[in-house]
């Protein structure tokens, strides 16, 4: 039998999502729940809370403390270049395609603090399209679209991220791209001038846009089935016939009701294309 | 194909290949338990891994994809750059969130995951590696009512690993790799 300490945590965390529902209305009842669990301990821990009560307290009587637990609910860890065969299968088979429309729209899903974002620009800068391609960047937390905007990291990651880029097929010399400044460095505000950031939640909001590509890497495996189901269909809605879908390495729309209309171009770095 | 109640984790970084390849070598296709195996590896390495453990393994060889269940008779291995963790109806979630001790997949993670979800019918074992990461989900899972296995430090190629876990689990049981072979074997319900 399970223990019953168990059972009352999920119990409570089931309530909390309820509740934050309610007083923020932001809906977490589609996010797997192991991951919630975890993040949901995890933030108890880092908080010094004794539990789920005082967690409660905190959340709905502090606004500023609950953007501060939805920051750390939602995962929120990113770097430039991930799987760098992914960049370069976007610069070789992708990008070329994108070239032959005379304005291109991308919808960069769960942007995060930017890490991708910026990775993208400069494979849009690189390949000569930056300047005719508009980026909507978006997330759930407004406070990680903000430090998206500003493009500032840490200069202790720039190494690997150098490697990535390089291995992504990057042309230039990698640190010419920022400025370095006591411990961290500025990414070109050149590369996001055509960036718009807004807030969007993937779990209530609607489409609002049409793109050419759309990616959303890492986001997928927070969500249930269900709630997969409902993004892919904003996908599906949000893209033009022909456009490109590119989610993270261990996700799939095999599963999915939209995957008859959508070719896979690349299995390995899970690139889509809707063909019908 | 209906999942099983107890579940098998199983963790290892240096040495932890060779020393999992040996345990698990003789499993028997149809093995009972379902196994979830977590190798440190290096970051962004792709999945030879796997055509390794299947070349040597009788049993069903795959990588963890989110949302599929654990199933008898297949070892899963996680993936790179993810951690692995189990959801109430033995479905796999992935997370790509902070490593733990300086680990993504973290053996730590999946433990924890793992005895949250299965309680005292969980085995985790321990292998050879020269990380800190899986002896506090190893103690997890003992406080929880399962089973704690280390290998022996005597035999694994780095001590580190399983000496953590003895030094901080009274109730840990210390084996060899003959011997974890034989206990999963008689594990096996026909």
């Amino acid at each position: 039998m399970k223990p019953r300490a168990d059972e009352l945590f999920e119990q409570e965390v089931e309530a909390l999502i309820r509740d934050i529902h309610t007083t923020y209305g932001y809906d977490f009842s589609g996010y797997a729940r192991a991951s919630v669990y975890r993040r949901v301990k995890r933030f108890l821990g880092h908080k010094h809370l004794p539990g789920m009560d005082a967690l409660r307290e905190r959340l709905f009587s502090d606004s500023f403390f609950f953007e501060n637990f939805l920051q750390e609910i939602t995962v929120n860890v990113t770097e430039m270049f991930r799987d760098p065969t992914f960049f370069l299968s976007l610069r070789q088979h992708v990008l070329p395609i994108l070239s032959t429309y005379p304005f291109i729209k991308i919808w960069d899903a769960g942007c995060s603090t930017g890490e991708e974002l910026f990775s993208l620009a400069i494979l849009l800068e690189e390949e000569g399209l930056l300047g005719r391609t508009k980026i909507y960047a978006t997330d759930i937390n407004q406070k990680v679209l903000k430090q998206a905007k500003e493009g500032i990291f840490p200069a202790s990651s720039m190494a690997a991220y150098a490697a990535a880029y390089y291995a992504a097929g990057g042309k230039r010399d990698f640190a010419g791209y920022y400025t370095s400044n006591y411990g961290s460095v500025k990414f070109a505000s050149s590369l996001v001038r055509n960036v718009v950031f807004y807030p969007h939640n993937l779990a209530t909001d609607t489409s609002f846009n049409e793109f050419h590509l759309v990616v959303c890497r890492n986001v997928l495996i927070y969500f249930n089935r269900q709630l997969q189901e409902r993004v892919f269909n904003l996908f599906d809605e949000s893209l033009v016939s022909l456009g490109y879908l590119a989610l993270g390495k261990k996700e799939t729309l095999a599963m999915s009701g939209i995957s008859p209309r959508y070719d896979i171009m690349d299995k390995s770095n899970r690139i889509y294309r809707k063909v019908s | 194909m209906p999942t099983s109640s107890k579940l098998i984790v199983m963790g290892g970084s240096w040495g932890g290949i060779q020393a999992s390849l040996s345990v698990l070598k003789d499993l028997p296709a149809s093995y009972s338990i379902p196994i979830i195996l977590v190798l440190h590896r290096l970051r962004n390495q792709e999945g030879s891994l796997q055509e390794v453990f299947a070349r040597k393994l009788l049993l069903q060889v795959a990588e963890v994809e989110e949302k599929e269940p654990a199933l008898p008779g297949h070892v899963y291995l996680a993936p790179a750059n993810y951690h692995v963790l189990l959801e109430k109806d033995h479905t796999f979630s992935l997370d790509d969130s902070e490593q733990e001790n300086y680990s993504r997949p973290s053996i730590d993670v999946t433990f924890t995951s793992a005895a949250d979800v299965f309680g005292e019918n969980t085995v985790g074992i321990l292998l050879s590696g020269a990380s800190r990461d899986g002896s506090s989900g190893l103690k997890y899972i003992f406080e929880k009512g399962g089973m704690a296995v280390a290998q022996d430090p005597h035999e694994a190629e780095v001590a580190t690993m399983p000496q953590a876990a003895i030094d901080s689990i009274p109730g840990c049981s210390i084996m060899n790799v003959a011997r974890i072979k034989e206990f999963l074997l008689s594990l096996h319900e026909h």
